[in-house]
């Protein structure tokens, strides 16, 4: 499985370094010792020295995926709980919602789909492991594992529950398999007794697995006691 | 899903039996988030009006290793194979000049071993 | 121009020896859903991945399908769907 992160382009800019093999210490302070770190280094040094990618490039990649992680979707939930006319154009245009909110996202195509009292939804790749990079980050070992890709779509109910989740019969379970362009985030609904607090606040509640779809919020005296 | 006729490929899971999800997670190394950079970068990078590499080529790349190599790769070993198979299936190089520059790479490697570098 | 609107009842193909590339999981091959929306057009991704252009752009849409109608032995909620995004020339209206 792979993921399908080239649509996560970066924009920045391009210093084309066409110098002979520069030591690149920050991104050399691993020695390779597996096949596939031998070949990567091979990689990368032979696509340096051709021109194809700079040192600069790969160091801004790897900042820039660095920087992303829950703490954005949590914002943008955040948002939606206290702001509702953000949360109607999130979910009637989650790129552009969100890329007005200040998250670069493009060429990405982002959903929202909203947890309400009648639908859970749940987001899974079964081919690979497609995932909104840009607002959390790299997608977690078991959202790409044979596990979580084969029976999300199967056996929803339980697979949550593994999770620690349950979910009441009567309330839709709607999967989401990631086949194509869009990629998908969870609006879970807001917690019982948040009323009171603060976006910031709010936005600690949110953590990535509920915008996944595998769990859901904690309320703010749950999360304050743990 | 088994009683349907045809080929279902090894990697077009949704449905099967499976294990337990296991809830665990770690920050990749290092040379993994190389390789995640290499394909973010060369998925922007253009030569003659294409994009040099895409998730298409790579995702077909991967799902074209056989069951057991599937299996026991790990996720960025699997992207590393698919992207260094992409760019000389593209010409971006030789497989000659990939090989010289690995050999090169290992050689290196056994140099600052027995000069005692830290692993 | 599209061919299909949310609402309409359409049935993924029983094509199941299609080589290459494909987006459209085995598991909902000759299923029978419904249209929940038109996402707009986008390259095929089966000849992207042979490093072509993937033009002409195919309409995707996300379709909605019943867990019951997936899996026989469903043993979750009654009203438990999936939805899977899938390109107009592996859907057919029920009706053919």
């Amino acid at each position: 499985m792979q993921d399908d992160n080239t649509d996560d382009t970066h924009d920045h800019a391009h210093d084309h370094d066409h110098g002979t093999r520069d030591f690149q210490p920050d991104l050399e302070d691993t020695h390779p010792f597996t096949e596939a770190q031998f070949l990567e280094t091979a990689l990368r040094e032979l696509l340096i020295e051709k021109g194809v990618i700079t040192a600069d490039e790969l160091r801004g990649a790897i900042e820039f995926m660095d920087g992303r992680g829950a703490h954005l979707g949590a914002g943008v939930v955040a948002r939606a709980w206290t702001d509702p006319g953000f949360k109607a154009r999130l979910l009637a245009d989650g790129t552009e919602a969100v890329e007005l909110y200040g998250i670069p996202i493009r060429p990405t195509h982002l959903v929202v789909v909203e947890n309400t009292a009648t639908v859970h939804n749940v987001i899974v790749c079964t081919l690979c492991s497609c995932y909104p990079r840009n607002l959390l980050g790299r997608p977690p070992l078991w959202y790409k594992s044979r596990e979580y890709r084969s029976r999300a779509v199967r056996e929803p109910r339980a697979v949550l529950a593994e999770f620690g989740t349950t979910i009441p019969a009567e309330v839709e379970i709607r999967v989401h398999d990631s086949t194509a362009d869009m990629r998908y985030l969870v609006l879970p609904m807001r917690p019982e007794g948040s009323d009171g607090l603060s976006e910031v606040e709010l936005a600690e509640l949110v953590t990535r697995d509920a915008m996944v779809g595998v769990t859901v919020p904690r309320g703010p005296a749950r999360a304050a006691a743990e | 899903m088994t009683d349907k006729p045809g080929n279902r490929r090894y990697h077009d899971m949704g449905g099967l039996p499976a294990g337990p999800v296991e809830n665990d997670d770690h920050e990749p190394d290092l040379w993994e988030k190389r390789v995640d950079a290499m394909m973010v970068c060369l998925g922007t990078s253009v030569a003659d009006g294409k994009k040099l590499i895409t998730v298409d080529e790579i995702r077909r790349v991967i799902e074209d290793l056989p069951p057991d190599a599937y299996d026991t790769m790990s996720y960025y070993e699997r992207w590393v194979h698919s992207i260094s198979t992409i760019l000389a299936e593209r010409g971006v190089y030789s497989r000659e000049e990939l090989e010289a520059k690995l050999a090169e790479v290992k050689a290196r490697a056994n140099e600052q071993a027995s000069e005692g570098a830290a692993p | 121009m599209s061919r299909f609107a949310p609402g309409d009842k359409v049935r993924v193909i029983a094509d199941f020896t299609r080589p290459g590339h494909v987006r459209t999981p085995w598991y909902c091959r000759d299923k029978a859903g419904v249209i929940e929306r038109a996402c707009g057009a986008f390259a095929n991704p089966e000849t992207l991945a042979y490093a072509k252009d993937g033009l002409p752009k195919l309409p995707l849409y996300r379709v909605r399908f019943a867990q019951r109608e997936l899996w026989p032995d469903y043993g979750g909620g009654a009203g438990d769907v999936v939805e899977i995004e899938i390109y107009e020339p592996w859907l057919k209206a029920t009706e053919e």
